[in-house]
């Protein structure tokens, strides 16, 4: 079974994580001496730091086989986003992007942790994020370069994925946007007595926002199930964090509420702070989780990403904390896969990238016509000619 | 080693190329006192000369200390330093407020707000602290050293939050000024006469002309006045009314229509409030015909307050009704851009001279066709 099909037929509130069945007969053959279910205990590359509240611990348990499908799903992240970089160099795509290479282990070890039925919410630097909601690579190259098939049908690209079916919010474009309406979603399911939780993220820059003081207030008065998920990669656009932060310990910035600062580039950390998280705010309401990680690209297509950091510091971290080598050496320590194997991975991640873009080249842009729905329930009834007077005027819904 | 030799190569003549420029220019300068600059240049001559010229004018917001990531605010940091010109953390609500504070102390107050689309969380402290200090306080506080300068405007890729054009929920609020330049001359003498006027202004600068528009910009320190629209192009048949990056649209219009025997006048508003009712209700006295456009959503836009006040002044002049091309009623668009905007073709379709089968009879309402007014 492909990873494409795999992640298009995981439906809502089913495991991602599930071994596949390829994964399991090769072990078999291979016949190692321990089977791909059973558990191993791994320890996290640094202790957690917590702020009001006990951390929980360093041991974490995983499988082979989930180890071997984080490997899988980051390295057909970062596959998709170097992609997309090319697609938006030759002008393919248009609008602004925000690439998440560097940052796999945050959006791969937190879906680790939890279920559809918990609501993600980010900010603009969505792509991998909706990929491990259960969006599809088709979804997510149509949107890119604006077609029908798109996760939001072409008409909302690179900034505004969502996915309703895999509790996936979006998508917001306006900074620090996006951490108040996890709140609401939060109380939506406390409301209804959901065992669930919101995830909400955002950015070190979007931390100075004066909304997620209000919306942590809000949460903590009413015990809402919402974690604020921090994601610190050290720079809001060019200004590095100390520079805009009187304290970029963002994980104690909640004051009143808890707070975990977690190794973003250790995927198994990620899944272990989200697990404590969620049993948390189910019982006490908002925490703050922060997540130390990195981006490689810059802020955004039009950012080089290197006047406001150093190219050694770039390639510092990509050899030392990079998310996927990590578990590239623990796959091998433990002698779950070889060296071979997972170079096929990579390169059967790379194909699979491939096909999904040519099949979005396929698909088409969207109506003229859909420019005047979704704006309101049944639209305006405006009439409008084209941009050419020779094209036909739009008639609209 | 060769890619770096390739390198090295490319960076030297860019380096040469750069030095012969720059010579050519400054030959250009010494000889009239006129450089040619793109619009982010005027705008970051005119921050110099604000900063040069008055000790107690600051320039702050997201990431200006580098020079903005439009390189407007390039060698500010470094020529009046750091105290002067500095970096704000990324919250619009509070660079707004602090610039009202820093301003209330009788400074001035430059503040940047990286995108129109980002003014938003700072719409509280422009609408309801900014507009309003000096009233409630019977003239004992105000904040008239506050410039805030924010780019607006479609750009051809924008998408939704990089390309609106938010001016017209400004022009709703008495107590605060919106200016829109046209070209880097215009910008620069407007810009230097916002800075300098004694009332908190809305400075909305055009971002597709940004390296686009190039123009012969004086290198002195001028100003050019407020509430005082140009008429940059004389006609008699029509009078086309708009701000910023229509200007250019504008003007295509124009020649489109020359050619089919239209004489057009073409005014830049300027400043949007107040605004110079005079001069736009001279000119559709004069043609009996006002056309209004801008990027913005028409319904509730500022060419509906236009169209109102030359109704009430012009009504018995008029020829036809106002007509608005505009914005269409739907949020911005990422991939319909070019549906979406008042494009040349869309004037010129009402003009009634598109040959495509539009047939509007704008021209020809009222009986009069426009030519009659040249007799």
């Amino acid at each position: 079974m492909s990873l494409l099909s795999r992640f298009a037929s995981s439906q809502f509130g089913s495991n991602i994580l599930k071994p596949t069945s390829i994964l399991s007969s090769s072990q078999r053959r291979r016949s190692f001496s321990s089977s791909s279910d059973e558990t191993l205990t791994i320890e996290t590359s640094i202790p957690f730091t917590s702020h009001n509240c006990e951390p929980p611990s360093r041991t974490v348990e995983t499988t082979a086989s989930e180890l071997m499908s984080f490997f899988r799903d980051m390295v057909l992240m970062r596959r998709m986003e170097i992609a997309a970089d090319s697609l938006y160099k030759a002008k393919l795509i248009r609008g602004f992007c925000h690439l998440y290479d560097g940052q796999e282990a945050v959006a791969v070890g937190m879906e680790s942790a939890i279920t559809r039925k918990d609501c993600v919410i980010t900010a603009y630097r969505d792509h991998c994020t909706f990929l491990c909601r259960g969006g599809t690579l088709i979804e997510v190259f149509s949107e890119l370069m604006g077609r029908r098939d798109g996760c939001s049908k072409g008409k909302g690209g690179s900034m505004h994925f969502y996915r309703k079916e895999g509790g996936f919010y979006g998508g917001h474009g306006i900074v620090g946007a996006q951490i108040p309406l996890g709140v609401g979603l939060a109380f939506g399911q406390k409301y209804s007595k959901d065992p669930n939780v919101t995830f909400s993220l955002y950015g070190d820059g979007a931390a100075n926002q004066g909304q997620l003081f209000e919306a942590l207030n809000i949460a903590a008065l009413w015990d809402l199930p919402a974690i604020l998920v921090c994601e610190n990669n050290h720079y809001g656009m060019g200004t590095a964090e100390w520079r805009s932060a009187k304290s970029p310990a963002y994980y104690k910035r909640g004051d009143y509420a808890p707070g975990l600062k977690v190794d973003g580039m250790d995927v198994l950390a990620v899944k272990q702070a989200c697990k404590f998280a969620k049993e948390h705010a189910l019982k006490n309401g908002p925490l703050i989780l922060e997540m130390d990680t990195y981006r490689y690209h810059g802020h955004s297509m039009s950012d080089p990403g290197s006047t406001y950091r150093t190219r050694d510091e770039i390639s510092g971290v990509r050899q030392e904390r990079d998310p996927i080598e990590r578990v590239r050496k623990l796959v091998l320590a433990h002698d779950i896969s070889t060296e071979k194997e997972l170079k096929d991975i990579e390169k059967a991640a790379r194909k699979e990238v491939d096909e999904a873009i040519a099949k979005a080249k396929e698909s088409q842009v969207p109506d003229p016509s859909d420019l005047f729905t979704n704006v309101y329930v049944k639209g305006l009834g405006v009439e409008a000619c084209g941009a050419d007077r020779k094209e036909v005027k739009a008639t609209l819904p | 080693m060769s890619t770096s030799m390739k390198r090295l190569g490319k960076w030297v003549s860019l380096v040469s190329k750069r030095g012969l420029s720059t010579s050519c220019i400054q030959k250009d300068v010494s000889e009239n006192g006129v450089k040619s600059l793109n619009l982010y240049s005027a705008i970051n001559q005119a921050l110099h000369i604000a900063l040069d010229t008055d000790p107690r004018a600051y320039v702050f917001g997201e990431d200006v200390g580098f020079g903005g990531v439009f390189r407007c605010t390039t060698g500010l940091a470094d020529r009046f330093g750091k105290n002067r010109v500095f970096n704000t953390p990324l919250c619009e609500q509070g660079i707004v407020g602090f610039g009202i504070g820093l301003a209330a102390m009788g400074n001035r107050a430059i503040a940047e707000i990286q995108f129109a689309d980002y003014i938003f969380p700072a719409f509280d402290q422009i609408v309801n602290e900014a507009a309003k200090f000096r009233y409630r306080s019977g003239n004992q506080f105000n904040c008239g050293g506050l410039t805030i300068r924010t780019p607006y405007g479609a750009v051809g890729h924008g998408g939704h939050y990089h390309s609106q054009s938010p001016e017209a929920f400004f022009c709703h609020v008495p107590g605060i000024k919106v200016v829109i330049p046209r070209s880097p001359k215009e910008a620069k003498g407007l810009l230097l006469s916002c800075i300098r006027d004694p009332n908190p202004i809305v400075f909305f600068e055009p971002k597709w002309l940004y390296r686009l528009a190039v123009e012969e910009v004086p290198e002195d320190d001028y100003m050019t006045p407020l509430s005082e629209a140009e008429v940059i192009r004389q006609g008699c048949d029509i009078t086309l009314v708009g701000w910023g990056a229509q200007l250019s649209i504008m003007e295509q219009a124009c020649l489109d229509a020359e050619k089919e025997g239209i004489s057009c006048e073409l005014i830049d508003l300027k400043t949007l409030i107040p605004w110079d009712k005079e001069t736009v209700e001279a000119s559709v006295k004069k043609t009996g015909r006002l056309l209004i456009s801008h990027e913005a959503p028409v319904t509730g836009g500022f060419g509906a307050e236009i169209s109102a006040s030359i109704l009430e002044r012009c009504f018995s002049r008029l020829e036809a009704p106002v007509a608005r091309v505009c914005g269409l009623d739907t949020p911005f668009p990422l991939v319909f851009e070019p549906f979406y905007m008042p494009t040349k073709n869309k004037k010129v379709c009402k003009f009634g001279c598109c040959n495509e089968g539009c047939n509007s009879t704008w021209l020809t309402a009222g009986g009069t066709r426009a030519t009659s007014n040249r007799s």
